[in-house]
């Protein structure tokens, strides 16, 4: 797991001005399954390798939504169909949606923050006998920023969607994406909520989510901090007494808030 | 009705919702119907039971910037309990919209004439702009925009 695994790249789709989405199948043998939630770092050759999430999981394919914001990650947006990259993972833990069985599923999302929700909305939907009501929020900057727009999912999972900041041809919703709570529809006490977006936006939601009287054991949240070498040993993820690539990236609310409230961490 | 459950009347006390659903009325909006106008008298406030409001502020020269959208729950309008009472905003509906009007000045009255239910309606009242401020703030962080500003 500590040596990257050549993976091809055999599709390449760019989502948005600075975000596309990258399929990967191994040159050779694959690595073990990924789960929704986990992450994988992925090699730029010559450039340096960064944590992805996994967006799909289909059998030994991976596939990963890149968002441009230096050198690792420019280098993934730009790969050429063809050209091979190093993989290593699986790391960390995922959402573990199956104890959220019998309950509402809230999953909020925002900006690239829905890329680690997508295969857990998948799940989600392939077994909807396991759950009560599904709601998809998702939160935007612009409309032109939205990922995955008219993949048949969000149609089925009912997305809601709103945007920062809008021009006039739109005619959806515009505000924080913790309005879209109000209007979702879901029991507080018999619900699990998933999220994952900035910082900022995770703290606004969660809290909202406790608010309406959601449990705070049942929110799940997904935590970024710079990620080296994937395995807990190098320190650079460190958040209080957790190392995230071990201990996360998703973590449970009761135990992340308070770490989020601390400055330093 | 999930308009009751939760949204402004869900945070009123049974008693107080009644006492303030005695002022309502029935309102229906077709689409693109303007509701209000920026600067305009705030003489009513709805409660909107279905439907999308795009709240929206004019700039010289463009078509009005649409700052925020309001929806099933939510509470159109808060100019009216506060003097000057004039609109700060302008409201549209995005979609068709139907809802509970009042009039502001009996509402006002009562308010003022029964403290307990002055507090109530005030109280939900200021956590609604708290909520609407919060959400503008984290908002004017540009949470999604490029790490640092700029571009890559
Ligand atoms: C568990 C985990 C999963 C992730 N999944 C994805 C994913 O699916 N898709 C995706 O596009 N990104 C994802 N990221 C973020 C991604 O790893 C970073 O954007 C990447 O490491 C940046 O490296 P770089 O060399 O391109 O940029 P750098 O040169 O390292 O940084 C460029 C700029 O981006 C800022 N930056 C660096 N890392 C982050 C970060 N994590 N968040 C915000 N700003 C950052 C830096 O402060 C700097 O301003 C994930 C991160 C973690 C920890």
């Amino acid at each position: 797991m500590t040596v990257p695994v050549p993976y091809r790249v055999v599709a390449h789709r760019v989502d948005t001005p600075d975000t596309a989405t990258i399929v990967l199948e191994p040159a050779d043998a694959a690595l073990p399954p990924f789960a929704p939630g986990q992450f994988a770092m992925v090699y730029a050759f010559g450039v340096g390798d960064i944590p992805l999430s996994v967006c799909d999981i289909d059998g030994p394919r991976l596939a990963h939504t890149v968002r441009t914001v230096g050198a690792v990650s420019g280098a993934l947006h730009d790969v050429r169909i063809g050209r091979t990259v190093g993989v290593r993972g699986p790391f960390g833990t995922g959402w573990e949606l199956s104890e959220a069985e019998g309950r509402d599923l809230v999953v909020v999302a925002g900006g690239i923050g829905l890329a680690p929700l997508r295969p857990l909305v998948l799940a989600a939907l392939a077994t909807p006998e396991r759950y009560r009501r599904l709601n998809v929020l998702i939160g935007g900057r612009t409309p032109d920023d939205l990922l995955y727009c008219g993949e048949p999912w969000q149609a089925a999972a009912g997305v809601r969607v709103t945007v920062d900041r809008a021009g006039p041809a739109w005619t959806g919703e515009v505000g924080l994406v913790t309005t879209l709570i109000d209007r979702a529809d879901f029991e507080p006490p018999r619900t699990a909520a998933f999220i994952c977006g900035p910082e900022p936006m995770i703290r606004a939601t969660a809290a909202d989510l406790v608010h309406r009287g959601v449990d705070p054991d049942r929110i799940r949240v997904s935590l970024e901090r710079t990620m080296h070498c994937g395995t807990g040993h190098c320190g650079h993820c460190q958040l209080g007494p957790l190392l995230l690539c071990r201990d996360g990236p998703v973590v449970g609310w009761t135990r992340a808030e308070p770490l989020l409230m601390v400055r330093e961490l | 009705m999930s308009v009751v459950r939760h949204g402004f009347l869900g945070a009123l006390a049974p008693g107080h919702r009644d006492r303030l659903l005695t002022f309502a009325r029935e309102a229906c909006f077709p689409a693109e119907t303007r509701v209000f106008e920026e600067a305009g008298a705030a003489d009513r406030f709805w409660l909107i039971r279905s439907g999308l409001v795009a709240l929206d502020i004019h700039v010289p020269g463009r078509r009005a910037a649409v700052v925020e959208t309001l929806g099933e729950g939510d509470l159109l309008g808060w100019s009216w309990m506060f003097e000057p009472y004039r609109w700060h905003l302008g409201a549209r509906c995005h979609a068709a919209v139907t809802a509970y009007e009042f009039d502001a000045e009996p509402v006002r009255l009562a308010c003022a004439e029964d403290p307990a239910f002055g507090l109530a309606v005030t109280r939900c009242v200021a956590e609604v702009i708290a909520r609407r401020l919060k959400a503008t703030r984290t908002r004017l962080l540009d949470l999604y925009g490029f790490p640092g500003g700029g571009t890559p």
